[in-house]
């Protein structure tokens, strides 16, 4: 007892304690708000285990069908692009930048993965790294603007890039309409060699729309951490981060890789727009507003720490209450209850300074 | 006489260290008690546990003979005690009133401020300790001295009986010092108690009654000061004998390393910060530029170190214009700086001390290659500095910067700025705020440096330190060199009048 008192008040451990403490007490506040609206909180864990590992726990010695794969496929489709779009705001975040264009980042993604998907005919060995990499570098690209704008005449990034998802909206629903085939709400579908859904992972997860996306998710959780934590490049994104005067001080060029940065935070946000145009619909959409995935994605890298292994994780908690959401309104209960969870979540994390004044009273109290 | 303070056998713990061990403190009404003790010895932590910010794991606080808990500041504000803090803690563009009395505000009726009462009140206090504080002025536009009276003003309106002050020296000017002084002196001649955290000896003896020693947490004396010399309480701060005078071989200068001819630089407020100014610094030499703050020093060195454009002039190291080079190659072309600010340019206070030490050299082999970073030759790198300069820290190489004291972050830059061998060390108030163990290190090095045949540049705003540590001093007044003389030929009193603006030919 005594030492796991210690482990709790010890300041090195609370990057790790915080977040868990957040996410508990995020569940507990949840708990309470049903059990005041006289909703029976086993639900939500029953629809949680039912959205993330697919059981029915209802069912269970029923002899009713207990394992529902095509649930686990669809909450791993959610999850995808969140982590991407969390992996894009963390990345700004390392360098002291608050990316809030992941969104419009994600949608010019989402174009040019279109447009490169339906106008190009190759075999997919050739056309699908094409696709990826367009996706990438037209979010790289969108996300590039705000970060020049920083370094030529220092506008502040956050009223750059929500102006940007803005124009990002409009400009994409346009080009998306010029691209041949497309009708007012969405493209052709994109050519079958474009396409990173397959036949076998849609059999497996009993026809959900699971893809090979999730292979273009671990490839940038690696890059994240690799850049961050192991090349020089990382070492000065986070040196301008924590504190741009000694990053000029010792001769970084502060506002270039300010640049660089919003550049690569922009490209994580446009492969969320690979996964769902190449994935999840294989083909492009006219959207009549924006769907959130880059709040989303402020919400991951916020839970998550900043970190590639957060995001992953944090990506995969909201997702798993995004997915029990409609699990949850099937039997009854509102699907708010999530969303207060989720929201109560990202302000326990934001109250850090205080769980952690708090853990560290424990050490030598009796 | 009664105590008003008795702090008996406190001992307060943090992870790994104990930053008060059985520590004694008492203080009579009516004197100057100052606490002395070296960066890190436990001074502000046996004051945050005064004012409430720590509680204590063993000991007891007794407040006019009477045991008290002070479990916050608010409880340490019923029992009168107050804190000026080392940085001010004011709302830059309300004025001196609005300061004083916020979070108790006199009110009139419909809950309106009474700003005519409390201005006048205010205005009273002032005058019966001599503060002279206008109390309508905004903050922003009155000096830092006048800035720190506020402080003191807004504990004396809240009736505090006992007064501390943290290092409340540090920030001022020799003037402004000279006035504090009087100040407090008056302070406990109206019956007022203080206590006063500093480490330097020259004030102690000025203003002090009595005197309590810490060292590495723990309670080493309580001496009366006018009994004590300041060597005596220098070696109960620091356990050992300390010399105030640098022991250094004459000067051997050889040729010009760094010069620099007209170079005229313009400040953040576009006024001409140095003008036309030429300078000459040798190998084997530390040349000091004196002078006082705010006459064009730092806009000095950041034209030289490339922080900031030069309007017109020339700079020439080893015969070589730089100054139209990038901040890096300059490093490469041999200018070490060690920064006047070290939390603003000096390190990343986030970063691990390993990670500090590579700030300047991370880029090269063996550190690096090809862009990826060499974590066994940084930590390799990382723990001969922390050895060879004797850096103290929690976890060695491990350690966040922001966890270590002063002291130990400015031997973290030496080092880095040290190990790059340059030609020229550029050394911008490198002991500001600084005990004397670690300021006699400083000093030790930096003439190790000249006797390695490099040439130092030394910018100070400390009389004793130009003195002591310079070969050659060049005073700075209002952007321009008014005087240039040998460190040995010159004593306190000219220099003074030169830096106040007198030029040489003028005072003989």
């Amino acid at each position: 007892m005594e030492r796991f008192r210690n482990y709790l008040a010890n300041e090195k451990n609370h990057k790790i304690l915080i977040p868990i403490i957040a996410v508990i007490l995020g569940f507990l506040l949840g708990n309470i708000v049903m059990l005041i609206t006289g909703e029976n909180p086993i639900e939500l864990y029953k629809a949680l285990i039912q959205a993330v590992f697919g059981v029915k726990v209802d069912n269970i010695g029923t002899g009713k069908t207990v394992f529902v794969v095509r649930k686990v496929g669809e909450y791993f489709v959610y999850v995808m692009p969140i982590v991407l779009t969390g992996l894009s705001v963390a990345f700004a975040f390392r360098t002291g930048l608050f990316n809030i264009g992941a969104e419009g980042q994600l949608l010019m993604g989402a174009f040019a993965t279109t447009w490169l998907g339906i106008t190009l005919d190759l075999p997919a060995i050739i056309l699908i790294p094409i696709v990826v990499l367009g996706g990438a570098l037209a979010g790289g690209a969108w996300g590039f603007i705000p970060g020049y704008l920083k370094a030529k005449f220092n506008v502040h990034e956050v009223v750059v890039t929500i102006m940007l998802n803005y124009t990002a909206l409009h400009l994409t629903n346009f080009l998306m309409k010029e691209i041949p085939g497309s009708d007012s709400v969405k493209t052709a579908k994109l050519n079958e060699n474009a396409l990173l859904s397959s036949e076998m992972l849609r059999n497996l997860t009993s026809n959900s729309r699971f893809h090979f996306g999730f292979i273009i998710v671990i490839i940038a959780l690696v890059i994240f951490w690799y850049i961050i934590n192991k090349t020089t490049f990382g070492y000065e994104l986070k040196a301008v981060g924590y504190n741009p005067n000694a990053a000029e001080y010792a001769g970084m060029k502060v506002k270039r890789n300010a640049a660089l940065s919003m550049a690569i935070s922009g490209a994580f946000a446009g492969l969320a727009g690979v996964v769902l145009v190449a994935g999840t619909f294989g083909y492009g959409r006219v959207l009549s507003a924006a769907e959130g995935y880059g709040f989303d994605g402020i919400a991951v890298a916020l839970i998550g720490g900043n970190t590639a292994i957060g995001s992953l994780l944090s990506g995969l908690l909201l997702g798993s209450l995004n997915a029990a959401q409609p699990i949850m309104q099937g039997q009854g209960v509102p699907k708010a209850i999530t969303i207060i969870i989720s929201a109560s979540i990202i302000v326990f994390v934001a109250m850090q300074k205080g769980i952690s004044s708090s853990l560290k009273k424990l050490k030598g109290a009796k | 006489m009664e105590y008003v303070i008795e702090m008996l056998n406190i001992t307060k713990e943090f992870p790994g260290i104990k930053a008060n061990d059985n520590v004694t403190l008492r203080v009579k009404k009516g004197e100057i008690h100052a606490l002395l003790g070296e960066n890190g010895a436990g001074k502000s932590t046996l004051m945050s546990v005064l004012f409430g910010l720590y509680q204590p794991e063993e000991g007891i606080i007794k407040v006019r003979g009477k045991e008290v808990a002070i479990t916050n500041p608010n409880i340490a504000n019923e029992h009168g005690i107050g804190m000026v803090h080392q940085h001010f803690k004011l709302v830059e563009n309300f004025t001196v009133t609005e300061n004083i009395i916020l979070g108790m505000e006199p009110k009139k009726s419909f809950g309106r401020i009474d700003i005519a009462k409390a201005s006048k009140k205010v205005k009273e206090i002032s005058e019966r300790y001599g503060l002279s504080v206008d109390p309508n002025s905004k903050i922003e536009d009155i000096t830092v001295g006048m800035q720190q009276r506020v402080e003191i003003l807004k504990m004396l309106y809240r009736d505090a009986e006992i007064l501390i002050f943290d290092e409340p020296t540090a920030v001022l000017t020799p003037q402004e010092i000279h006035e504090l002084m009087k100040i407090m002196k008056e302070l406990v001649s109206e019956g007022k108690s203080i206590v006063l955290i500093t480490h330097k000896l020259k004030e102690i003896k000025e203003v002090s009654d009595k005197c309590t020693v810490l060292r590495k947490g723990r309670y080493i004396g309580t001496v009366d000061v006018k009994d004590t010399t300041e060597e005596q309480m220098a070696e109960m701060m620091v356990g050992r004998e300390v010399s105030f005078q640098v022991d250094k071989e004459e000067a051997n200068p050889t040729d010009v390393v760094l010069s620099i001819k007209n170079l005229n630089v313009i400040n953040n407020r576009k006024l001409q910060a140095v003008k036309n100014l030429s300078i000459d610094v040798k190998r084997g030499e530390i040349m000091c530029v004196a002078g006082i703050d705010g006459n064009g020093q730092s806009e000095f060195i950041e034209a030289i170190t490339g922080l900031r454009k030069i309007e017109s002039g020339s700079i020439m190291l080893n015969g070589k214009e730089i100054s139209g080079m990038t901040i890096r190659n300059r490093t490469l072309e041999g200018i070490g700086h060690i920064p006047e600010d070290r939390h603003k340019h000096g390190l990343v206070l986030d970063f691990t001390l390993e990670e500090n030490m590579a700030l300047q050299t991370y880029y090269k082999e063996p550190l690096s290659k090809n862009g990826l970073i060499n974590f066994e030759e940084r930590n390799k790198v990382s723990e001969r500095l922390i050895e060879e300069f004797d850096v103290r820290s929690g976890q060695g190489s491990e350690t966040k910067a922001r966890s270590m004291s002063g002291g130990n972050q400015q031997k973290v830059i030496i080092a880095r700025e040290m190990d790059l061998s340059p030609e020229v060390l550029i050394a911008a108030q490198p002991t500001r705020g600084l005990d004397v163990g670690a300021i006699e290190y400083i000093h030790k090095r930096l003439v190790e440096e000249r006797d390695s045949g490099k040439a130092v540049l030394l910018i100070s705003l400390e009389m004793e330190e130009v003195l002591n540590v310079a070969d050659k001093i060049a005073v700075l007044y209002e952007g321009e060199i008014v005087g240039m003389v040998d460190a040995d030929k010159t004593d306190e009193n000219e220099l003074g009048l030169m830096m106040a603006g007198s030029k040489r030919g003028e005072v003989s």
